[in-house]
């Protein structure tokens, strides 16, 4: 290596090709930023969702939980949650179901991951919901495989 | 050791060690919740505040080897005292204190955040004001004393992990764009700046244990992180396959992602390619096999388990399954864990100004760690791989398929208790100093 390649060539290659890598890497983020602005547009980010997402991180619900995949895998992905319970077709029913979800943790049944009672508040439930019914109408590139539709 | 500011390195080491044995404490409870989950009540102890503390615990304990290594090489390579070593001091203890007040706080629900950012907002300045005097303390020693490349590069990237970290504070409502920049945080670290560290501590490392030429350690240094972060910064675009981002991603993940094993085959070449080189007979046998173990076991962690779940087309099945969990395990320990425990290993007899001892339980705590955290990972990559199959690619449901997972985390439990038993020896054999020195002092010549 020491005839095809100097340290002062290394350096620079190193920090010449830094410096490119994360310029394109800005220009490809600042164009998903753009997209995902875009969302809102027919997906609006309204008040009750924005609370929704402060009730998901006030309980760290992604601890054991994912969201789009990510989180922890205690529990199961809640992306499209909302879908599963229904919602797309009547959301009021699908409403009422998951909170009697919440209100019924912790099942205490054996073998069977137990979920903390959290005990929401009627608006704090109904803030989380409206946050992943949003979530349910964000297009994820078909993930995850077998999702109610 | 040349300089008695390097002393500051003690205390963060055993901070750092306090802090592991408490991430291990909880990983081994929120293990055992998968086996028996009625076990614990989830008003004593929800599974979500066990795995916050393991997982913020290694990375609070990570950062404070870190600091701690930064505060015994930059002496060294600066060839002076540190800057301040009072206000090294005094950054640990401000550290360690908002460490314990974070941990005590989760225990009673107060934490807000997105995953491994919980922190409360106080809790979070607290840490850029930390990293501010640590960057300040150690910029100053470097800019004032001899620069060398090692010290350029490890500058480099605990600025990135400062930089980066700002972007804890952006939480945005809209959960794309959160997710997005939530990496720029997870990602760029671990992906990205953590591998300089990690790349200048193995760095001087082979320069003290093998004696290969300085010259040709830091042109293997700069061809080491170009290639980690060539690959790494695009490589973020594994990430953005499934968040509500643009399809793209998925061309520029496979190709940058799939190059990411390379820093880390590179690492293997580069530490076993000094030895063989060096032929230096240092005495600090065991500080040799934790640094070479570092270079083996973050190329499988990081390089390979990553690459099996990285191709779009395999995440879009195995993606938030129990294969990440492996791969976490796997790559955390193997790149980060080991390569601080290397360092301790090496600095630790300086600092107490003893011939290296105990080495024999040292290396016996190097195998029983290593074989519980390979019987972790593979369990999880077993549950991961039939869950993907199960869950992913047949479409049962979560819990009907957790229930069939249950032999994998049991495995999974005794790995984890294995790695805690390598652990207690580790301890034992750096804290427990035998009454003298085996060795005549003469032995114990400065290297460079």
């Amino acid at each position: 290596m020491n005839d095809v390649l100097t340290k002062a060539a290394a350096r620079n290659i190193f920090y010449g090709g830094t410096i490119f890598f994360f310029a394109i890497f800005i220009l490809l983020v600042a164009d998903s930023f753009r997209e995902a602005r875009l969302i809102e547009v027919t997906n609006p980010i309204t008040a009750q969702v924005a609370a929704g997402k402060r009730v998901w991180e006030r309980h760290a619900c992604f601890d054991c939980h994912t969201l789009f995949g990510e989180g922890a895998r205690f529990a199961p992905e809640l992306g499209k949650v909302w879908l599963k319970y229904g919602g797309a077709t009547d959301p009021d029913t699908a409403r009422q179901a998951l909170k009697g979800w919440f209100a019924a943790q912790p099942t205490g049944v054996e073998d069977r991951h137990q979920m903390p009672n959290f005990h929401l508040s009627d608006k704090d439930m109904d803030d989380v919901i409206a946050m992943l019914a949003w979530a349910s109408r964000v297009n994820t590139q078909g993930w995850p495989p077998h999702a109610p539709k | 050791m040349k300089y008695q500011s390097q002393q500051v390195a003690r205390l963060y080491f055993l901070g750092a060690l306090t802090i592991f044995c408490l991430q291990l404490v909880f990983g081994l409870t929120a293990a055992t919740m998968y086996i028996w989950p009625t076990a614990i009540p989830t008003t004593l102890l929800p599974f979500s505040v066990a795995r916050m503390i393991h997982t913020n615990a290694l990375i609070v304990w990570l950062l404070m080897g870190f600091f701690g290594a930064t505060y015994f090489l930059i002496p060294d390579e600066a060839e002076r005292e540190l800057y301040s070593p009072f206000l090294a001091k005094l950054q640990f203890w401000v550290f360690f204190g908002a460490a314990v007040v974070t941990v005590v706080g989760y225990l009673f629900g107060n934490y807000d955040g997105r995953s491994y950012l919980e922190q409360p907002i106080y809790i979070k300045v607290g840490i850029v004001v930390v990293a501010l005097m640590f960057l300040f303390n150690v910029s100053m020693t470097v800019l004032k004393g001899r620069r060398t490349a090692i010290s350029g590069i490890l500058l480099m990237g605990l600025w990135g992990i400062a930089v980066f970290f700002l972007f804890a504070f952006y939480v945005p409502a809209n959960i794309v764009i959160d997710k997005m920049f939530w990496w720029w945080v997870v990602h760029l670290w671990v992906e990205g700046v953590w591998e300089l560290v990690m790349a200048s501590i193995l760095a001087y490392l082979m320069i003290k244990l093998t004696g290969v030429d300085r010259e040709v350690v830091e042109k293997w240094l700069y061809v080491i992180v170009g290639t980690a972060l060539f690959s790494g910064i695009l490589g973020t675009g594994h990430h953005y396959y499934w968040i509500g981002t643009p399809a793209y991603w998925q061309w520029v993940g496979n190709i940058f992602s799939s190059l990411e094993p390379l820093p880390f085959f590179a690492m293997v070449l580069f530490c076993f390619g000094m030895v063989y080189k060096g032929g230096r007979d240092h005495p600090n046998k065991a500080a040799l096999l934790w640094s070479l173990g570092c270079a083996v076991m973050a190329f499988f962690g990081a390089g390979v388990w990553g690459f099996l779940h990285t191709l779009s087309f395999v995440n879009y099945y195995t993606h938030g399954t129990q294969m990440t969990a492996a791969h976490g395990h796997l790559a955390f320990y193997g790149a980060y864990a080991m390569v601080n425990l290397a360092m301790i290993t090496y600095a630790t007899p300086l600092l107490a100004g003893r011939e290296p001892y105990n080495q024999l339980l040292n290396m016996i705590s190097f195998w029983t760690m290593n074989l519980g955290v390979v019987l972790m990972t593979v369990c999880l990559t077993f549950a991961g791989v039939l869950q993907t199959h199960l869950e992913r690619v047949q479409g049962n449901d979560y819990m009907s398929v957790q229930q069939q997972l249950g032999l994998f985390y049991d495995g999974r439990l005794l790995g984890g208790v294995m790695t805690a038993v390598g652990l207690a020896l580790y301890l034992t054999s750096l804290l427990w100093l035998p009454r003298r020195a085996a060795v005549p002092a003469a032995a114990l010549s400065p290297a460079e």
